[in-house]
């Protein structure tokens, strides 16, 4: 029973995420979305891919730009123990691919760990990317063990399974990638608790001091790199079983973009923020790449936005509400924020369709498509569209300004009474932001 | 506080296309179609989609198949095999019976993979795949596939053709080309065929050089001067291929260039007038050709394209494609994956320059005439506004390119 | 010996572009601490506004304005932008630039299409120069040889012999020691990211039809520019300036020498057959991997010598 009090959410969302793929199941033809499904496993192991380069960044204060090398080495190792059970070489459950891939993943974090970690701040920021293009060169050069530009295809079907399960269906992968995911962000929140966790901890906020303690902190350093790699191997693992292939994009840059962008933009203060992060990331690029090519431009106009205005990631600003949500008073805060809303929806509609209008217009007609909301075409060549859109921008904005001050008073009321409530407590809920930036300079 | 809305609004979003896919009409047969559309190699998709767009057009306004227009659904897959294969998922979803891509053969070799698995593990909603463009050799040999058709010459062919078009004067050539799957695969079967086409011709140098990653190939240029060579055969594309030709022509090379690419979007502008009488194009069609030919409906086709668009139409294959799929279609009488890519074997369409083509069933590689083009002032169409355009300065017919293959096709047992 | 002549040349040539779009990172990141991800994309934008200015008005004006419109968009990023996003952090200075050159690029897709411009070098500088052993030198190199060694030579006269470039200088090396001093270093900020990214600009404009104005330029000239100025060191010009030239020189000289690690290994009585362990990477000639030179180089100095080549401080 105290398993079910203390870790409900953990179970809860379980539920919730065997559950929501059912949404989309297609009852006509008694099949899942194979989409969503794919899309949904994507985000595990993004997931833990973030997750295990918040290790390096959050924890360690360790700015990687070639996280994804990990990932990738992982990934080729699984594929390789994959093709080698399928030929007989040696028998292992398909459910433990993963976990070769995590122990590729390790060994390769220690090899290059021991290079990379000399280092710390810019200076292993800049390895890292050099490694990151060395690796990525080599694996369209060498085609041994990479495969070169056609990669390591691989059958996922090996009859290996521990559970009788055929895994031939995205559905069973799914589930799969379900457990690992769990499997791996549990240790990985345990790992947070160790001495090594606290070490590397230490090392991001107190540099000098923490080599005054005894250890030694380029160790620390590399036994937190080393099993960053094993986790990110892990979701290398399961990338190769999902997609059952692995090629040389999988080490590559923009991956490893990934990682940094999923942990800031989910807040790299929280543990569970590089998981949001990752889901605002993946939908973006698999979800509304689908619908505007234009897609690059809005993540480029998040980031500005969540940089400027909300530097502790999605985890942050949920966590700013913590005071206010503790003293009980969250529901003051309901009426700004219904006020608020409407601008900020008219802000951001203004914004896409200006967006999307520039876009169609200078791209997106030549392609022959066509330009039409819920069904009406537009005529794009006229004015009045742009009208709409810059008059929603503009009045928006000055409408949003309003409300933000009327907000911000309200909302410096509330925290004052939190304070006030919580002096006794003392604010424990205080989160450490922004304290890998500061280890970075 | 964006942020939250933001997030809330993608989710909407997103749960509109996955909940809209589902309730597609089936009016129209579907052929998704996936490259990049976004990102740095977004002229890619953009050019193949303009003129696939086109194409489809003039395809449905002939009756589409079985009394239904063709419709394109493009997917964006960042040049990215994991993104390419969610599309599949997507198409697959919505039961499209065709899947496109035409750039990047590290993509389709994911596809055809994920394809056959697709196929062997839903007998019910199978899929084929149509590869308008890449052209690594083994794709049809050891990778070939039932469900997998291929639309363009391979590279092992475009080398046949490069290499017979190498005029008798030529007798000495250097190789350079990308370090990867593709370019590889051109160095080794430009090789081959100088060896039995030309062996009189010395091959003075043969390079492989980092994919995108040359910035000056100045240095290239001095040892391919000192090396004496007359031609330079290549199978470079994009920035590989433009800043290459550009510094031979800054630095007063006296060298042809034999290319694949040179003629696709973008390269004409790249080359400029310094590429006069020296850059060839192995292609599979050029706007010269039907004026050439003095096929006047062609003619009119591509200068349709041109009006409409500003642009120049390089790809009559993907005419081809299209009347592949309507010829096919119609004769299997379905929409049944199956019964269509059993219907394209062996097919033989006349394209619309009036060549013979023909889809060999052993590896579902088209066998279809090639040209080569060389780059020069004077000519009826110009490229991309640069007043040079590509003549037409060899045609070799389909018959002769027909090689061998060493596909070991297996096919799916009648169900 | 020919051979050798014209690669020193290309290398030069190379190495100087290189240095006009390093030097103004240097400037940047060592003042600043920022990982300016947008660099290449002054670059570009310099690149195309000579291109749109060339047409109207000529290539000569636009080698002025070009880089004065990068530098005054530089210099709108850091007030609006930069100094806003400095005190959340290097990182979040870093994605801030990182997005605003997901923007640029998209912007520039939007305006000037997907497709390469033909932005051409000048017809008064397109002329062989002169002819070493066969091979022609184009007057445009001599051209971007004289503009970037002139700016080489404007920078270190303004870092040495104005007021403001004594206090940038001494931003560089002491930051705090010069705010504490009461010199105005947010203004200084804005001067030096508007002059990074003007140079960056200017670059673009001289390298833009040397080499090709297309939206990709800025994504494949991004990390190597990252290479040179480590390489070169934080905090020095010079640093940044050898790092380049050495940079251009590797390159173009290692595409030169067709040699491999295992003819190393033969020269020692050991020979690498296919069966040997690592035969692929032993069998990869230098011109082969020439380019990732700079790559394997960054992380060799990082390994022995975090503060690069003439670096004031670690990195």
């Amino acid at each position: 029973m105290t398993l079910l009090r203390r870790h409900w959410p953990w179970l809860l969302a379980i539920v919730i995420l065997l559950a929501f793929p059912f949404l989309f199941y297609d009852w006509s033809k008694g099949r899942h979305s194979g989409f969503v499904l794919t899309l949904m496993s994507e985000i595990g192991v993004m997931a833990i891919f973030a997750l295990s380069y918040n290790m390096l960044m959050g924890q360690a204060g360790l700015l990687s730009f070639g996280h994804a090398v990990l990932l990738g080495m992982g990934a080729y190792c699984a594929a390789h123990v994959v093709l080698l059970v399928k030929a007989g070489s040696f028998w292992l459950p398909t459910e433990l691919v993963p976990l070769a891939g995590g122990l590729g993943g390790l060994f390769f974090g220690y090899v290059f760990g021991w290079l990379v970690t000399k280092q710390r701040a810019t200076a292993f920021a800049m390895i890292t990317m050099g490694l990151g293009e060395l690796v990525s060169a080599a694996a369209l050069m060498f085609m041994g063990f990479f495969g070169g530009e056609g990669g390591i295809p691989i059958d996922r079907v090996m009859d290996t399974s521990l559970v009788g399960v055929k895994y031939s269906s995205p559905w069973q992968v799914y589930c799969l990638v379900l457990v690992w995911a769990f499997i791996a962000a549990i240790l990985m929140r345990l790992q947070t608790q160790t001495p090594l966790g606290s070490m590397a901890n230490a090392t991001r906020d107190n540099f000098e001091r923490a080599q005054f303690v005894g250890y030694d902190p380029r160790m620390v350093r590399l036994y937190q790199f080393a099993l960053a790699g094993f986790f990110a191997g892990i979701a290398g693992g399961l990338y190769v079983l999902i997609y059952e292939i692995v090629t040389f994009d999988t080490v590559s840059a923009a991956k490893s973009a990934n990682a940094l962008l999923a942990v800031y933009i989910g807040g790299a203060g929280g543990f569970f923020g590089p998981i949001l992060g990752t889901i605002v990331v993946v939908l973006l690029q698999s979800g509304v790449s689908l619908l505007s090519n234009a897609w690059l431009l809005y993540v480029g106009v998040l980031f500005i936005v969540m940089v400027m205005y909300a530097p502790g990631g999605l985890i942050g600003l949920i966590f700013m509400h913590m005071p206010i949500w503790r003293a009980g008073r969250m529901r003051e805060l309901l009426l700004p924020y219904a006020r608020a809303f409407p601008p900020a929806l008219l802000v951001l509609l203004g914004f896409v369709l200006m967006v999307e209008l520039a876009s169609f217009t200078t791209i997106g007609a030549a392609q022959g498509k066509k330009f039409s909301i819920a069904g009406h075409t537009i005529d794009t060549t006229t004015p009045m569209p742009w009208v709409i859109a810059i008059a929603a921008l503009v009045l928006g904005g000055l409408w949003l300004r309003r409300e933000a001050r009327g907000f911000r008073e309200r909302w410096d009321a509330l925290m004052e009474g939190a304070k006030v409530a919580s002096a006794k407590t003392s604010a424990d809920a205080k989160i450490p932001l922004g304290k890998a930036q500061e280890a970075m300079s | 506080m964006l942020q939250g809305k933001w997030f809330s609004a993608l989710i909407g979003i997103v749960l509109g296309i996955a909940c809209g896919g589902h309730a597609l009409a089936q009016g129209t047969i579907k052929v998704a179609y996936t490259d990049p559309l976004s990102g740095p190699f977004a002229q890619v998709g953009d050019a193949n989609l303009k003129q696939m767009q086109y194409i489809i057009d003039y395809i449905n306004s002939k009756g589409g198949a079985l009394g239904k227009k063709f419709e394109l659904v493009p997917f964006d897959n960042k040049s990215q095999p994991s993104d390419a294969l969610i599309a599949l998922k997507s198409a697959t979803d919505q039961n499209m019976p065709f899947i496109m891509q035409c750039s990047g053969s590290n993509i389709a070799a994911a596809l055809i993979d994920g394809v056959n698995k697709h196929n062997d593990r839903n007998p019910d909603n199978r899929i084929i795949y149509l590869n308008c463009g890449a052209v690594a050799p083994e794709l049809t040999n050891e990778q070939c596939s039932f469900w997998h058709f291929r639309f363009d010459l391979h590279a092992g062919m475009k080398a046949e053709v490069m290499v017979r078009a190498l005029p008798k004067e030529t007798t000495k050539v250097y190789l350079i080309n990308q370090d990867y799957l593709f370019g590889q695969s051109v160095q080794r079967e430009v090789r081959n065929y100088i060896t039995k086409l030309r062996p009189d011709i010395q091959i003075v140098g043969d390079e492989l050089i980092p994919l995108g990653k040359i910035k000056d190939f100045s240095p290239y240029m001095t040892k391919i001067k000192a090396s004496g060579a007359q031609a330079l055969l290549t199978g470079n594309w994009g920035p590989d291929m433009n800043l290459l030709i550009k510094s031979g022509v800054d630095a007063g090379a006296d060298l042809r260039y034999y290319t694949f690419y040179a003629h696709l979007a973008g390269g004409p502008t790249a080359i400029g007038a310094g590429g006069d009488n020296r850059v060839l194009a192995v292609m599979s069609f050029g706007e010269n050709v039907a004026p050439e030919i003095g096929n006047k409906e062609a003619e009119a086709f591509t200068e349709g394209f041109r009006q409409k668009h500003k642009f120049d139409f390089s790809a009559a294959g993907f005419r081809t494609i299209f009347e592949y799929l309507q010829a096919a279609v119609n004769k299997a009488g379905s929409i049944d994956p199956l019964k269509i890519a059993t219907a394209m074997e062996d097919l033989q369409v006349k394209d619309f320059l009036g060549f013979d083509t023909k889809m060999r069933k052993e590896d579902h590689q088209i066998i279809s005439e090639y040209f080569v083009g060389t780059f020069k002032k004077g000519v009826k169409y110009d490229a991309e506004g640069t007043g040079l355009g590509w003549a037409t300065s060899a045609t070799i017919l389909a018959k002769d390119i027909d090689q061998p293959n060493t596909c070991k096709m297996k096919r799916p047992s009648a169900s | 010996m020919e051979v050798f002549v014209v690669s020193l040349l290309n290398g030069l040539v190379y190495g100087m572009l290189l240095f006009m779009l390093a030097s103004g990172l240097t400037l940047i990141l060592s003042m600043m601490g920022v990982l300016n991800f947008a660099h290449a994309s002054a670059y570009m934008l310099g690149a195309y506004f000579a291109y749109t200015i060339s047409l109207y008005i000529g290539f000569w004006p636009a080698l002025i304005i070009a880089p004065l419109l990068c530098g005054l968009i530089g210099a709108a990023i850091e007030m609006w932008g930069l100094r806003r996003v400095h005190r959340n952090g290097h990182i979040a200075e870093l994605l801030f630039t990182f997005g605003l050159a997901l923007i640029i690029e998209k912007v520039v897709q939007m305006s000037w299409g997907l497709l390469p411009v033909p932005y051409r070098v000048p017809e008064l500088l397109d002329f062989p120069l002169f002819k070493v052993y066969g091979t022609q030198f184009p007057a445009y190199r001599a051209f971007m040889l004289a503009i970037s060694a002139l700016m080489f030579g404007a920078i270190w006269l303004g870092l040495t012999r104005t007021r403001i470039g004594l206090v940038i200088q001494a931003a560089l090396t002491h930051p705090d020691m010069a705010s504490a001093l009461g010199h105005n270093v947010p203004r200084i900020f804005t001067l030096v990211f508007a002059a990074g990214t003007a140079l960056a600009g200017l670059a673009g404009v001289i390298g833009g039809n040397y080499q090709v104005t297309e939206p990709a330029m800025a994504f494949t000239m991004g990390p190597i520019v990252f290479v040179v100025v480590v390489f070169g060191g934080l905090g020095s010009l010079t640093g940044c300036f050898i790092a380049s030239i050495l940079m251009g020189l590797i390159q173009t000289f290692a595409v030169v020498f067709d040699v491999s690690l295992a003819d190393l290994l033969a020269k020692f009585g050991f020979v690498v057959t296919s069966s040997t362990p690592f035969a692929e990477v032993l069998n990869v000639t230098l011109p082969r991997v020439g380019a990732l030179l700079p790559f394997l180089m960054l992380v060799l100095i990082l390994v022995f010598r975090p503060r690069g080549l003439m670096g004031t401080r670690d990195t």
